[in-house]
């Protein structure tokens, strides 16, 4: 409310008005998680213009996947967002297969799924931790890569890494999950259903947290679905739309869970989105698991699939921890694809930078852009 | 008088009887150490001369009543610097140890439970190339920072230990103290100018930003706290809390003053001039090397004079409450300390919980709140004084 009336004020008289100035954050600055750069033009402390330069970090990702045969890919998807390896590598198995015209076995499906959630509840923590360091707290920083470590270490158990997961198979999942993942998984997510009040209470009983975000990057439901965002992001101004309940996916309508949704469009309904998120996220991993524990140990989870893709195309989306992801494939019926597009919900959000941070003030920019959760890896391919 | 051995030169006389003795009828702790040094240090040099040339004058002069005094105020600087500077790495260490414990991490573990971390950091930071950035305005940017370390060291060694170890025994100690400490802020708004950074301009405006926000509320209280001893001098005050401390008559000015002097020590939750996630460093942006080390330092004694103003007023200096005198005039030196780092204690434990504030809202907080509440204790303590109480 603050920021406005100084506006205000300063539109009506002339008198007040000193010269602006662009500062340019980034590429290398704390607030820019990743190298991108946010150019803001301010007028004293309050932000009159802004303006996202990306492509610092542009490889040449969907050129280098026309040289390499399918399965050579799912390594390289997993390098998209070291954060959200897993619904990467999930998201072109699944392109892949929609090509061939086959599907997973059930068993498959649900392990994606708990590979999925626990990527997902992985990536929040990442994003709260950053978010505790924009506010200038660390305490929430290293809570929240504390509790990381132990999904991490459920990575490990699962498929024997613990970022660049490389798990996903076209036709299924690489291995059965394991004895260990199977005896931690319970523990871990009842553990952590636990420990996040631990953060919660640290972050939402405290008045200056909540002032902090309380009010600041709003975004109108119209804005938003004009600007394209997806994800969190999205719910957070009140737009009702999750992929993994409205447009399913694998065994996501199989699965009893709901979709937060917030009506003020500031960056606190977005924090309280993701953090209900994953409690969700929880209740997914617990119904998935007991689901692969009654199909039974020698169930399948792979199928053998031809090396050739079928010439023709096929798009697939889902549900990645910052937004909607999607992949567009088209295949000339050789071992490697023609084209292989990605659409990054990062890219799309990032444009929205300007209507989020012009007429706030300049400590409130690294707050407010926390909130989408930048990735630069995705972003720039 | 006859010199034959050494310890005819070495004499210990008391310094109360020296006609130079600076420091008028208050017999002074760290100025006797300081005077006995001196006169081993001289009398050994006046018996070494005396042994070469003997019958010279160089000897007498060297352990004159005049000459012993002069250099034992030397060796009182080193003293009463070093002690302060201790102190100081001694907050340094707890407060890493203790954040580090509060974010479930260890903290600094080289040497003596961490404790030489600060001696590597020191020797890191001065081994560090000494850059200058191209056009700056050079005279300013190496002024601004020398005097915003040079003050913080100077409050941070003008605070009183106790009633026997001190610098200067002032009428007004305490608005001193103050004045010092409020010219910090001048410095760095000048610094952010000379910097030739667009992070320290903002940085600069932001330290003044919030310099009006605590400052006035930060005086108010102690003029309360003066009000009610009766004294500006700083063992007045202190002994006017023998038994009750102040904490009792101003208790909203305590929970207030101890934001407030967070404020002032630039601390989180109100480290707005040089706040990392959006300044880079703030005003600090382009200090490298030692300078950069030299600052974070001034910041640590910064913190240690707001314990002590804390300490001073509130919680009853080096006086323990409801004990005799003679278990009170044993170390009250160390229970001063003990309770400053009580405080700084309490200030770590704001860092490691809050979330660093906005600029409009330290404004709002210090006017709307701090303000006012720093009246009603001065109304409060009016009452008391015009009731009888005190």
């Amino acid at each position: 409310m603050m920021e406005r009336n100084l506006l205000d004020i300063r539109a009506e008289s002339d008198e007040l008005t000193t010269d602006k100035m662009w500062v340019i954050m980034g590429p290398q600055h704390p607030f820019s998680h990743g190298l991108w750069t946010l150019k803001v033009e301010l007028d004293g402390e309050i932000v009159t213009d802004a303006e996202p330069i990306i492509g610092y970090l542009h490889r040449g990702w969907e050129k280098e996947c026309e040289n390499r045969d399918y399965p050579k890919i799912i390594p390289m998807t997993d390098r998209l967002c070291y954060a959200a390896s897993m619904t990467y590598s999930h998201l072109y198995c699944m392109t892949v297969e929609k090509a061939l015209g086959i599907e997973v076995p059930e068993k498959a499906q649900y392990l994606r799924v708990v590979a999925d959630e626990i990527c997902r509840i992985s990536s929040h923590l990442m994003w709260l931790a950053a978010v505790g360091t924009d506010l200038g707290n660390l305490t929430v920083f290293l809570w929240s890569m504390r509790e990381r470590e132990y999904w991490m270490d459920l990575f490990v158990r699962l498929c024997g890494a613990r970022m660049t997961t490389n798990y996903p198979r076209i036709g299924g999942v690489r291995n059965d999950i394991t004895e260990l993942f199977d005896r931690d998984v319970d523990r871990c997510t009842e553990r952590f259903e636990k420990a996040l009040w631990d953060i919660i209470a640290l972050v939402d009983d405290s008045s200056i947290f909540v002032s902090r975000m309380k009010g600041t990057g709003v975004l109108t439901r119209e804005q938003c679905v004009n600007l394209g965002i997806t994800g969190p992001a999205m719910r957070g101004t009140g737009v009702d739309f999750d992929i993994r309940r409205d447009d399913p996916y694998e065994v996501y309508d199989k699965l009893d869970f709901e979709v937060p949704v917030l009506n003020d469009g500031d960056s606190y309904s977005r924090y309280l989105v993701r953090v209900e998120e994953l409690f969700q996220s929880c209740r997914l991993i617990k119904q998935a698991m007991q689901k692969i524990r009654s199909i039974g140990k020698n169930a399948p989870y792979r199928l053998k699939v031809p090396s050739k893709v079928p010439a023709g195309t096929a798009m697939c989306r889902l549900e990645d921890p910052r937004g909607e992801s999607m992949m567009y494939l088209v295949s000339d019926g050789t071992e490697k694809p023609y084209r292989l597009k990605v659409r990054s919900p990062i890219f799309v959000n990032v444009s929205a930078a300007k209507p989020l941070v012009v007429g706030s003030r300049v400590a409130d920019v690294p707050v407010i852009m926390a909130m989408i959760d930048m990735c630069l890896g995705e972003t720039d391919r | 008088m006859a010199y034959k051995s050494i310890l005819d030169w070495i004499t210990f006389g008391n310094i109360m009887e020296n006609p130079w003795y600076p420091f008028g009828d208050l017999y002074n702790l760290p100025f006797d150490i300081s005077y006995k040094l001196w006169e081993i240090i001289g009398g050994a040099l006046a018996w070494l001369i005396n042994l070469l040339l003997p019958g010279n004058p160089v000897s007498t002069w060297l352990v004159a009543d005049g000459t012993s005094v002069g250099g034992a105020l030397l060796i009182f600087m080193i003293v009463i610097f070093l002690v302060v500077f201790i102190c100081t790495l001694l907050s340094l260490w707890m407060e890493r140890k203790v954040l580090g414990r509060l974010m479930d991490r260890r903290g600094t573990m080289i040497g003596l439970k961490g404790f030489l971390q600060c001696v590597a950091d020191g020797l890191k930071t001065f081994l560090k190339e000494n850059t200058l950035p191209k056009k700056i305005d050079k005279m300013t940017y190496m002024w601004t920072v020398a005097l915003v370390i040079g003050v913080s060291v100077l409050i941070a060694c003008m605070i009183p230990l106790s009633g026997r170890w001190f610098v200067v025994n002032y009428e007004t100690g305490l608005l001193i103290i103050m004045a010092f400490f409020a010219l910090a802020p001048f410095l760095i708004l000048v610094s952010g100018w000379a910097q030739n950074n667009k992070y320290s301009l903002i940085g600069g405006m932001r330290a003044a930003e919030l310099m009006i926000s605590y400052e006035i509320p930060i005086l108010i209280m102690i003029m309360t706290g003066c009000f009610l001893a009766g004294s500006f001098n700083i063992g007045d005050i202190v002994n006017a809390q023998r038994d009750i401390w102040y904490i009792v008559p101003m208790a909203i000015g305590f929970v207030t003053f101890i934001f407030c002097a967070t404020a002032e020590a630039e601390r989180t939750p109100f480290d707005i001039a040089e706040a990392e996630a959006e300044l880079v460093e703030g005003w600090q942006t382009e200090y490298a090397g030692m300078k950069w080390g030299l600052i974070m330092l001034a910041e640590y004694f910064r913190g240690y004079v707001s314990c002590a103003m804390i300490v001073i007023l509130f919680l009853g200096g080096w006086n323990i409450p409801f004990v005799s005198d003679n278990v009170n005039n044993l170390v009250p030196e160390l229970v001063f300390l003990a309770k400053v780092w009580l405080v700084f204690f309490v200030m770590i434990l704001m860092r490691g919980a809050f979330a660093r504030v906005r600029t409009d809202q330290i404004v709002n907080i210090g006017w709307k709140v701090f303000m006012p509440l720093s009246v009603l204790n001065f109304v409060i303590v009016l009452l008391l004084k015009a009731g009888g109480i005190y």
